[in-house]
């Protein structure tokens, strides 16, 4: 990003969740409208029927408080919902019930670490709605344009998260809120997939020059559906911004969205008015008391956070930093190697290369969520023990490991099968005898001083033992065998 | 006061399309309606707490379950239009 000096950049994320609850906001409508067939998670609530009732989900409001802890924010006594009116054909009811002046959750912070500086981004408020129906926009059957509604999300749980006005580039937006999405994930209430719009993080972009009045106009930038068209559509409006501005222009508070196939943002040129959304206190819902009880009830049940554990694993288990940091960003994965650490006698950081390179490996081949690992805690760390005593060698544990994904067939049956890593000096001393006497003519080349033969030598070895013997063994005792057979 | 200006522009949000008639007559329906209300202005509320309802309760919250949905029919039965099992309307621009 080439931003001319001169100027100051100022941007704040309005950063909406969709939360994983089974059930809508304010009806038992099934909220998993991802996977189903238009309009068929629909009820009287959620259609906005006249005379239906809202009632609140407490989970959504539980998702929502725990967030607000992760981020450091305080939890009022007192909240309400509020009801932003607005027409337009995606909000069933013609107004949407929201949150306007008291959150569930107010201030707090998010650390994030860009441009090799950490820094805390404040967190202005957290509050809850509702989404709305879903509008396609398509040449009717009649040749006519027209919009088609689907209103299966239609009251789908929506949470917003809204920044201060701490972020000054792209680098520090999308490490927020990959961040955020982090830790979203761990606290288990949203998938926080941008692709399937569970993550839409909007942003508000001020620029104006160094040394003249704070610049006032804020543009707001939407329709990012992923971090790196997140990081492009924030370098490409500040440039728009500073452009303008170098050209003597006038800057126009508007909205814009990001047209991925162009690069560039565009203006939604919405009316004037389009803000004025005459917020009301919500009359069919009387206001929400958050009792100490409940908070302190869900302060128990947050999960250790990625921060967390990333200190425990550097600070506590001697873990690499780079690996903590690759291994935290992978929920199912980490609580998966935390399980396998406990149980293994050995280091930390043996579990945690095996994890993110073998492991892994496997899964990425076989297309496995790290949620889905097919080998219990319990037979991961046995694995390891047997590797860590000699009795399987680096490759052994590796050949059994990828059998355990193949057939997922238990560890002891898969061990017994393939026999354990043969170590033993006489066995394998035995063994090169015959090999060199089946091979006269590599020990002669050896003997010539082709010390390429040993490599030779070494892979009949582990042919007769079909990959069992000790490799670090067979080449100290072919050696010693070689030069004893020069002697003779 | 509620002026002819403010009467156009909330018609407006709201998507109605008031005849110069209507537009005089909602402004003397709403002028009224805001008179009414300013009579509250009136009572001595310094030892009433502020509150954003009337009714003394606080809500009630329900656990996360879901019940079965309308039939599509159903939900459909309303719609002006319906194509490609949704409900059709004239095109708007994308908006939000
Ligand atoms: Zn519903």
């Amino acid at each position: 990003m080439t931003v001319e000096a001169g100027y100051r950049v100022v941007i704040g994320l309005e950063t909406h969740v969709q939360l994983n609850t089974a059930s809508k906001m304010f009806c038992r409508t099934s909220a998993a409208y991802a996977s189903a067939p238009p309009n068929t998670l629909v009820c009287p609530v959620c259609l906005g029927m006249p005379g239906v009732l809202p009632v609140i989900n407490a989970a959504a409001v539980d998702f929502t408080i725990m967030t607000g802890l992760a981020l450091h924010s305080e939890i009022p006594p007192h909240a309400k919902f509020d009801r932003k009116n607005y027409a337009y054909p995606d909000l069933m009811k013609w107004y949407q019930i929201s949150q306007y002046d008291l959150p569930l959750c107010v201030g707090g912070w998010l650390e994030i670490a860009a441009n090799g500086e950490t820094r805390r981004i404040r967190i202005t408020r957290v509050h809850l709605e509702e989404d709305t129906a879903k509008l396609t926009h398509v040449v009717g059957d009649d040749g006519q344009p027209a919009s088609l509604i689907d209103v299966n999300r239609s009251g789908v749980p929506l949470m917003e998260i809204v920044t201060e006005p701490d972020i000054t580039n792209a680098e520090e937006a999308m490490a927020y809120g990959l961040k955020l999405r982090n830790i979203l994930r761990w606290l288990g209430v949203s998938t926080a997939n941008m692709q399937d719009g569970a993550l839409r993080i909007d942003a508000n972009v001020s620029v104006w020059p160094i040394g003249a009045e704070v610049g006032n106009t804020k543009v707001e930038v939407k329709n990012m559906n992923s971090f790196r068209a997140l990081g492009q559509a924030l370098d490409y409006e500040i440039e728009r911004q500073i452009g303008l501005l170098e050209r003597g222009e006038r800057l126009e508070q508007e909205t814009r969205g990001w047209d991925e196939s162009d690069a560039r943002t565009v203006s939604q040129r919405t009316k004037e008015y389009a803000h004025d959304y005459r917020y009301f206190p919500e009359p069919d819902l009387p206001p929400l008391e958050i009792t100490r009880e409940r908070v302190q009830r869900l302060t128990k049940r947050m999960p250790e956070l990625p921060d967390a554990v990333r200190q425990r694993l550097v600070e506590e288990l001697g873990v690499a930093s780079a690996d903590a940091d690759e291994l935290i960003e992978d929920r199912d994965l980490a609580a998966y190697t935390l399980d396998v650490i406990e149980r293994h006698a050995g280091p930390a950081a043996e579990v945690v290369t095996w994890v993110l390179q073998d492991v892994r490996r496997l899964l990425n081949a076989r297309e496995l969520k790290s949620a889905d690992i097919p080998i219990s805690a319990a037979s991961m760390a046995e694995l390891l023990a047997l590797r860590a005593k000699g009795d399987l060698s680096s490759t052994m544990a590796g050949t059994v490991l990828e059998e355990m994904f193949a057939t997922r067939k238990p560890l002891e049956e898969i061990v017994a099968a393939r026999g354990r890593q043969i170590s033993d000096s006489d066995a394998l001393a035995e063994i090169a005898r015959e090999v060199m006497a089946a091979n006269p003519q590599a020990v002669a080349d050896y003997h010539a001083g082709k010390d390429r033969a040993v490599q030779f030598l070494m892979g009949q070895v582990m042919r007769r033992t079909r990959g069992q013997a000790n490799p670090g063994k067979v080449t100290e005792l072919l050696r010693a065998e070689l030069s004893r057979d020069r002697g003779a | 006061m509620i002026d002819r200006e403010q009467v156009v522009h909330v018609a407006a949000l709201a998507r109605l399309a008031l005849s110069e008639a209507e537009i005089d007559r909602m402004q003397a329906d709403l002028q009224q309606i805001l008179q009414a209300f300013e009579a509250l202005n009136a009572l001595d509320v310094s030892d009433v707490s502020p509150t954003a309802q009337v009714i003394p309760l606080a809500t009630v919250e329900r656990l996360d379950e879901t019940e079965a949905p309308l039939s599509r029919d159903d939900v459909m039965r309303n719609a002006p239009r319906v194509e490609r099992d949704q409900i059709r309307v004239p095109a708007v621009l994308p908006e939000e």
